[in-house]
């Protein structure tokens, strides 16, 4: 039972995040040819690559910090959506855990809704419109059921990352209302949305350093 | 000192010329471009990038603050979160506004010395264009020209028979376009942003007087006649300085 998270988490977190958006870049470049324009897995990779490339030269010295970190990061070297997407969620993130060194199940909790939170301000998309909001939502639901039920940071992480999954593998069927892929309109069904995908992915990471 | 802009565009192509098109009509105006984006290996891609966003907003910044303008999807969110990060000051503002229109329409307007406010408006006015000015009613009362200063205005007004709409304070004057271009973007601008900086209500042919692109949308040709009504302190002023710039062909004969 662990029952808080601290800075080198984060900082695992981060950096096994870079490792799996790195080893799926071409199937979510791929997910976002289908839908999109294809340069989600590339550039998620050179945001993440160079989130990594930070970490081993600074090492934040609060969880807050090391989100912020990565929030900037991804804001400047990102380049499509996904930039201010998921570096406003690490933004929001980072505020919600403010200065502090050790998160426990409700802080983690409030960290991942304020990152939702952030997400939905940002790109102004509701669940259902086949965007990343979709693996989010869920995944910040069941991490609140989770603290509610009285589960450690471990166990927390852990539904919140399967429900990120099971919310990305429901945009298949969707109709995308938001994005590049709104475009297209009835055609964006049938493709896993690359957003809800990388987010599964990144949530995944947080559960498996946790 | 204007306000500045600073172009957000995904290509560092469209964002510099973007901010050549603008420059043109607003040459005391600095228009920074934040285009692209750099990819691992140092070269320039499509994208935004914050970094790229947060040094065009100093390098726009004279003291009257900087409106942002973008193109699309993340253009829009990368310049939020920059805002955001700054603390989201009131001296700089996003724009709700078509990027080339919008930016052509805040350059003139910081020129002719609009405050952030009225730059903003300026550039998210550019919307309505695509509308297309109301039906000008002088089209179907050319035959009549005992009265052509005051049948523009009988329609829209509805009023009782006797109260002609005509202020005794206002300025009117028809003039016909002798340059070969007509009254195309530059002259627009040159007429919007002079105008601009007066104390004036002036409508030509229905539109307003100190909207580049309300003018524009006019497609005034040569030949064509410019109906000026003009009220308010620089009335007088105004309508001189439109048939002086239309009686000089704009300087293009």
């Amino acid at each position: 039972m662990r029952t808080t998270l601290d800075t080198e988490w984060a900082i695992a977190w981060l950096q096994a995040a870079a490792d799996a958006v790195a080893e799926h870049r071409v199937e979510l470049s791929e997910l976002d040819r289908a839908i999109g324009d294809g340069d989600h897995g590339e550039n998620l990779d050179r945001g993440f690559s160079a989130i990594a490339a930070k970490l081993r030269e600074e090492a934040p010295a609060t969880p807050g910090a090391a989100f912020k970190l990565a929030a900037m990061t991804l804001m400047s070297k990102v380049g499509g959506a996904a930039g201010p997407l998921y570096g406003t969620a690490f933004l929001r993130a980072a505020t919600a855990v403010g200065e502090a060194t050790e998160l426990d199940p409700v802080l983690l909790a409030g960290a991942l809704t304020a990152a939702r939170d952030g997400v939905v301000l940002r790109g102004k998309a509701e669940p259902g419109d086949k965007t990343m909001v979709d693996a989010w939502t869920p995944a910040v639901d069941a991490a609140k059921s989770a603290v509610a039920a009285g589960a450690d940071v471990t166990s927390v992480l852990a539904a919140a990352a399967a429900a990120a999954e099971a919310g990305a593998t429901a945009t298949d069927p969707l109709t995308a209302r938001k994005g590049r892929a709104s475009y297209l309109g009835e055609r964006s069904a049938g493709h896993r949305d690359p957003g809800a995908a990388s987010s599964a992915l990144i949530l995944r990471a947080a559960a498996d350093t946790a | 000192m204007s306000v500045g802009l600073v172009i957000v565009s995904h290509s560092v192509k469209l964002a510099a010329g973007v901010v050549e098109l603008a420059a043109q009509m607003a040459p005391a105006v600095k228009i920074v471009a934040a285009g692209g984006t750099t990819d691992g290996a140092g070269e320039t891609v499509l994208g935004t990038s914050l970094e790229k966003i947060m040094d065009a907003l100093n390098a726009a910044e004279s003291g009257e603050g900087v409106l942002v303008l973008t193109d699309l999807g993340s253009a829009v969110m990368t310049a939020e979160s920059a805002l955001e990060i700054i603390g989201s000051p009131a001296t700089t503002l996003l724009a709700d506004a078509p990027l080339v229109e919008g930016a052509v329409a805040a350059a003139v307007a910081a020129q002719s010395g609009g405050n952030l406010d009225t730059v903003r408006r300026a550039a998210e006015e550019a919307w309505q264009p695509s509308l297309s000015p109301d039906p000008d009613p002088d089209l179907e009362a050319e035959a009549d020209p005992a009265a052509p200063a005051v049948s523009g205005v009988l329609p829209k007004n509805s009023s009782p028979a006797g109260t002609s709409g005509l202020d005794a304070d206002e300025v009117t004057a028809e003039l016909e376009l002798i340059n070969p271009m007509g009254l195309h973007a530059r002259p627009a601008a040159t007429l919007a942003g002079a105008l601009g900086a007066m104390d004036v209500e002036i409508d030509i042919n229905g539109v307003d007087g100190q909207s580049v692109m309300m003018l524009m949308t006019l497609g005034a040709g040569y030949g064509a006649t410019l109906r000026v009504r003009a009220t308010g302190t620089d009335a007088q002023q105004a309508v001189k300085l439109v048939r002086s710039e239309v009686e000089s062909g704009f300087g293009e004969l």
